[in-house]
């Protein structure tokens, strides 16, 4: 749910030049939001980012994907930490224009957006919320916790089928359709499938 | 002036103040070794984008590829930062160190300009690679250097996941038919003269070592082998001798003849319209 502040009603144009669209849609009439210098309440920036979607598996937003590390004020100015799922993850920019489009759109002036590589993202960072809409739009979540045993195949675990719930279950190729997901297959309902891996 | 320039590093620079005093140059070059070698390594996967034997091997290896480039990204923008910083310019940036340097100013590794050949060739590139990779990011994730750290410990879980998959390839291809078998021994032999790099220590990995920011060269070399001698048995590939002769010069800008070409490539578009913000 977004907060029941004003979306901006008067675009101001004199705002730091940047790149990005969003920085001429910048409101300040927004209620709730922190006087300079003092922190603002942090469950209403989730309940905006809750609503930005992952690019490429839209079904779960950022904070479901756990790639939404920090929420803090600098000075009055909101200051959102996000890590990469991967290095090379292509979604990064996006993800964070978006962000930062969102928290605009919702009033906050002029947020800061940073990138932050440690600790790297875990796949146990995502949310039970987020695995269950991951299965239902037809990615099977990643099956037990992150390790190194997980990710050199000495514990291979078994992924059950996300359509039609088998566990005879084979896996084609370590990547799927992003660096994110592996590929495999059902021996049952023969129907191919991405897995979320274990990262 | 460089006086000058050390009083002028910025905030975010005063971190690695220690370090760059004592290894500044150094460390830009070991920096330019691990950007270069994960950038040229996912350029030679960029190449094989839609000529893969199949398409679940054509996804993966785009993905590796993808995570190599954002690696080399890691690398180059802390390279050229101390760069920047050293320079007093703000114009150095990782795209400008990929796109605008000739080869002799490349630092990868041998092995990784290698060009692609057949599946066997690709697949024992990588794997001898990732050996390799992993043990070295391993170390680089207990660096003295918290950025350096901090890549590392990012970048040796993909590593990690792209040892597996080589690994396998290289032990199904071995152990699989006389053909697989003849070829993967056949890349093997190839590619193997390249690897005395890898274990190969000069003053920049001594000046490295002795400020805490990289791994002992001897665990290194040790755990190199132990996984290679792993996999190989079980593939039944012969290894070729330690001892053999070996090209090295990579790590000083000395290259084979195809890393001209891979850049000639790879540089064309940006050098064609530089500073363009829209492709």
């Amino acid at each position: 749910m977004r907060p029941s502040g004003n979306p901006p009603s008067t675009p101001i144009g004199d705002g730091p030049i940047d790149d990005w669209p969003s920085r001429d849609l910048i409101g300040s009439d927004r209620s709730g939001l922190p006087p300079a210098g003092e922190k603002g309440d942090v469950d209403a920036v989730l309940a905006v980012l809750q609503e930005v979607p992952d690019p490429e598996v839209p079904v779960v937003s950022v904070v479901e994907l756990g790639i939404v590390r920090d929420i803090d004020w600098v000075d009055g100015r909101l200051a959102v930490n996000v890590t990469p799922t991967y290095s090379g993850c292509p979604a990064t920019e996006v993800i964070e224009q978006h962000i930062h489009e969102a928290l605009v759109a919702a009033g906050y002036s002029d947020p800061l957006i940073q990138r932050r590589l440690s600790p790297a993202w875990t796949t146990d960072w995502l949310t039970d919320a987020g695995r269950e809409k991951l299965r239902a739009y037809g990615i099977a979540p990643p099956v037990g916790s992150a390790s190194k045993r997980s990710l050199t195949g000495q514990s291979d675990p078994v992924v059950p089928c996300p359509l039609c719930g088998s566990n005879a279950t084979e896996r084609v190729s370590e990547f799927g359709s992003t660096a994110c997901k592996a590929l495999y297959r059902c021996r049952d309902c023969l129907e191919p499938f991405d897995y979320f891996k274990c990262l | 002036m460089q006086n000058v320039a050390k009083q002028n590093t910025t905030q975010k620079n005063m971190a690695h103040q220690n370090i760059a005093q004592k290894t500044q140059t150094p460390l830009i070059d070991y920096l330019l070794r691990l950007g270069d070698s994960a950038l040229v390594l996912g350029q030679r996967h960029a190449q094989l984008c839609g000529k893969a034997p199949a398409l679940e091997e054509e996804m993966a290896l785009m993905n590796v590829g993808l995570d190599l480039f954002g690696q080399a990204r890691n690398w180059l923008g802390y390279a050229a930062e101390l760069m920047a910083a050293e320079l007093m310019t703000g114009k150095i940036d990782a795209d400008h160190l990929a796109f605008r340097r000739d080869a002799q100013d490349f630092r990868n590794l041998l092995i990784v300009e290698q060009p692609n050949g057949d599946f066997a060739d690709i697949m024992g590139r990588q794997f001898l690679f990732d050996a390799w990779h992993v043990h070295l990011l391993d170390g680089l994730a207990q660096s003295s250097d918290p950025r350096i750290a901090e890549v590392a410990a990012k970048s040796l879980k993909e590593a990690t996941y792209h040892l597996r998959r080589s690994s396998e390839w290289v032990i199904r291809l071995g152990d699989g038919t006389e053909e697989s078998h003849t070829r993967m021994q056949r890349a093997l032999d190839n590619l193997w003269q390249f690897t005395g790099e890898l274990v190969q220590f000069d003053e920049i990995d001594q000046a490295m070592l002795e400020a805490g920011i990289a791994p002992a060269p001897e665990t290194l070399v040790t755990r190199w082998k132990a996984t290679v001698e792993e996999v190989l048995e079980e593939a039944t590939l012969e290894r070729p001798s330690y001892d053999a002769w070996m090209y090295t010069g990579g790590k000083v800008g000395h290259h084979t003849e195809h890393l001209g070409f891979l850049l000639a490539e790879m540089q064309y578009l940006p050098r064609t319209y530089p500073d363009a913000t829209v492709w």
